[in-house]
């Protein structure tokens, strides 16, 4: 096929209520400072993995909040862990221990 | 007279209990020691030296306490006084024994209760330069030395304040059921003496005669029956005190000798729970000393402190919760009598109980690294990204100085991978290590620096790198020591934060302090050097909310104030940016520090190479 530069976008239309909101819950219960997050992206601005990889946290997060769980399972093993968009959270968002708690709640839902 | 009473059974039957249960937990300890540690055991037992060292030890610290009387005397008094008092009275009562038996072993009874098995062989009261007068003097007088301890150790439940202590460890049942018998154990034994020695009007000693007369003259019931219900009552204390010790934290007096002498022996913690873990956590008194150093109480967190984590270990069950809850600073290991390595035990607990979800780092490509060389390596660690400040004033440092190098991670870093570890996710850090130590190695460097604590105390421990590792304050020392720089100093006072895992971590005290004498007014700090405050911003914990984080800031930034400085300095990124939001002085890495107080000139042109490059690494080396 020929390259015109662009391609068409995959459908990203997103049924709430079917998507698995498994992790957005526990999330939610086990590290509450989640609901601060405005969503500025900071974290991501500053990710030492996303010097590398196209690796989002934000996008994670929203992931997370739209239940598409097979996406955050894949994207979150990148994370380098080193703590850096926790210290320029302008919400005192506990960004570590979302990753933790995010581990969790993959490895509880199988 | 037979030397037998029905009293005696429940102490002999407790001490046959306890005597079984130490054997058998000593038994199983050194039989679970991992192979080369039961080497060195065996080697151990065998040098004279290596046990005559640690009967010493043992005698300092497990008897008197020493450690305890330099963190508080009022507390090592109170230690040192149960500890001593009790080994003393069983020693000399037993050699006091013999001379009322005749013969030289005795049942393990009889010096215990002598008192009311020889009441009929003494006639005389005061008779302190005889032998036997003078052992009842000195029985009565450890009598009443422990006896003062127990009225301090009282006190101290209610008011720990008094002691210097802030709070005391909450204890579960078996505790206060062992604890309670502890405390009885020696007012019963008082009143067991004084009524016998009242009853038959001989007998006593300087404190329990006079005593005893009083009792016999106030008491309204038979003297001899309440006498024989004393003795009964001290026995059963005795005896429900080591039936409850395996049990309860009392444990720890058996298990603190056998831990003194494995360190002796160069038996040392693993990276996983073996059975020197097991040892470390049943020498844990719980005296609650770790309690009172731990920051997080400023927090308003009073559930996850060593002793509590510790004695979770013991109880088989941790929450994962508690285990993620520490700041892995190291003050309790610093300020711990018995010296158990706290935060190696959190982090082996913490790789049990992690989630074992993979990491997933092939985006990390060697290949794809230029292959650049040079003598010193710069890497200035993910933390020090945000701090752009301290990366500027180290190339300006390195500009001026003429040193050719190499900023390993300039646009990009990838993390050490301490960051994992201290989340107990040693595997998945794993990649992380070896990427980075490849990328050090292919630069062929002599000199690795590095700005960030954490790295440091990684690259130190975990990489094995045949290179120097050096902290940017031991870097810039030896440029200012080799005269590669120069220095002009200012007047203000500086007050400088040990950053943990450089202070305690990987015990650098000195060069930070000595660079900073050489261009500002170093101020001294209260809480300084192994016990230094955690600025608050620890890798360390997982659950504290921002608030409390901000709340144990304000704690360490009030230490800091006290001295009134212009500026406070500290040699690691995170420090910095965490004190920084709620400083009321400006915060600077020592870096910054020196920057600053080069020449002038030099100052202004440091972005370029002032003077032509030089290698520098064989010298420094």
């Amino acid at each position: 096929m020929i390259n015109f530069g662009y391609k068409i976008m995959r459908d990203e239309s997103i049924d709430l209520d079917r998507n698995d909101m498994r992790i957005a819950e526990y999330l939610k219960l086990h590290e509450p400072s989640i609901k601060l997050c405005i969503g500025c992206g900071s974290c991501t601005a500053t990710c030492s993995t996303g010097h590398f990889t196209d690796f989002n946290i934000r996008q994670v997060h929203t992931f997370i909040r739209r239940g598409e769980i097979k996406r955050v399972k894949k994207e979150i093993q990148r994370c380098m862990f080193c703590g850096k968009c926790q210290l320029v959270c302008p919400r005192g968002v506990n960004l570590r221990n979302v990753i933790l708690t995010i581990n969790r709640a993959i490895e509880q839902i199988g | 007279m037979i030397n037998f009473n029905l009293f005696v059974l429940p102490f002999f039957l407790g001490l046959i209990y306890v005597v079984i249960a130490i054997g058998k937990s000593w038994y199983q300890w050194i039989k679970a020691l991992p192979a080369i540690d039961k080497v060195k055991f065996m080697a151990g037992i065998r040098h004279p030296r290596q046990v005559l060292s640690a009967l010493k030890e043992v005698f300092l610290e497990s008897l008197i306490h020493r450690r305890m009387w330099k963190r508080n005397p009022l507390l090592g008094y109170m230690h040192m006084s149960f500890a001593l008092g009790w080994f003393l009275l069983i020693v000399l009562g037993n050699i006091e024994s013999r001379f009322y038996s005749g013969v030289h072993l005795n049942a393990p009874y009889y010096p215990i209760f002598l008192k009311f098995f020889i009441h009929d062989k003494l006639v005389i009261f005061f008779e302190i330069f005889s032998v036997p007068g003078f052992f009842r003097f000195l029985m009565d007088f450890l009598l009443l030395f422990v006896l003062s301890g127990l009225v301090l150790a009282v006190i101290k439940r209610q008011k720990s304040r008094w002691f210097g202590m802030k709070r005391t460890t909450a204890y579960q049942l078996t505790d206060l059921v062992a604890l309670t018998c502890l405390w009885l154990i020696f007012p019963m034994r008082l009143l067991a003496e004084s009524f016998t020695a009242g009853y038959y009007g001989s007998g006593g000693g300087f404190m329990t005669q006079p005593l005893g007369n009083l009792l016999v003259r106030i008491m309204p019931l038979p003297d001899d029956l309440v006498a024989y219900a004393m003795w009964w009552g001290y026995s059963l204390a005795l005896g429900i005190f080591f039936i409850t010790l395996p049990f309860s934290r009392y444990m720890h007096i058996p298990t603190e000798v056998l831990l003194i002498f494995f360190r002796h022996f160069g038996i040392q913690p693993k990276k996983w729970y073996s059975s020197i873990s097991d040892i470390e956590v049943q020498a844990c008194s719980r005296c609650g000393v770790c309690i009172d150093v731990c920051q997080l109480s400023d927090a308003g967190i009073h559930d996850s402190q060593a002793v509590y984590f510790i004695r979770g270990v013991r109880d088989k069950y941790v929450p994962q919760v508690i285990s993620r809850k520490c700041l892995v600073c190291g003050r309790c290991q610093e300020a711990c009598p018995v010296g158990i390595s706290t935060d190696s035990l959190r982090l082996i607990k913490r790789r049990e109980l992690v989630s074992g979800q993979a990491s997933d780092f092939s985006f990390l490509n060697t290949e794809n690294n230029p292959s650049l060389q040079a003598e010193v390596v710069y890497f200035s660690g993910c933390m020090s990204h945000l701090t752009p400040t301290i990366i500027r004033a180290m190339k300006g440092i390195m500009d001026q100085a003429g040193i050719s190098y190499l900023h390993l991670d300039e646009d990009r870093s990838v993390c050490c991978g301490r960051p994992l570890m201290i989340a107990g996710k040693d595997r998945q850090a794993h990649d992380l290590v070896e990427f980075n130590k490849n990328l050090i190695r292919s630069t062929r460097a002599k000199i690795l620096v590095t700005s960030c604590p954490i790295c440091y105390r990684v690259f130190k421990e975990e990489y094995n790198l045949p290179i120097r590792i050096q902290h940017h304050t031991q870097f810039i020392l030896d440029l200012v020591k080799t005269g590669k720089i120069p220095l002009q100093g200012f007047f203000k006072k500086v007050a400088y934060h040990d950053p943990c895992d450089l202070g305690r971590g990987s015990g650098v005290y000195e060069a930070p302090r000595e660079l900073i004498s050489k261009i500002a007014d170093l101020v001294p700090v209260s809480k300084d050097a192994n016990n230094a405050m955690c600025c608050g911003g620890s890798l360390g914990i997982f659950e504290a909310s921002q608030q409390q984080r901000n709340a144990m800031t304000a704690g360490a930034l009030d230490i800091l104030l006290q001295g009134q400085p212009d500026i406070i300095a500290t040699g690691c990124p995170l420090c910095k940016k965490t004190f920084e939001k709620q400083s009321p002085v400006e915060v600077k890495d020592i870096a910054e520090l020196v920057y600053e107080a080069l020449p002038k000139p030099a100052y202004y042109s440091a972005s370029g190479q002032s003077r032509p490059a030089v290698s520098f690494a064989d010298e420094l080396i």
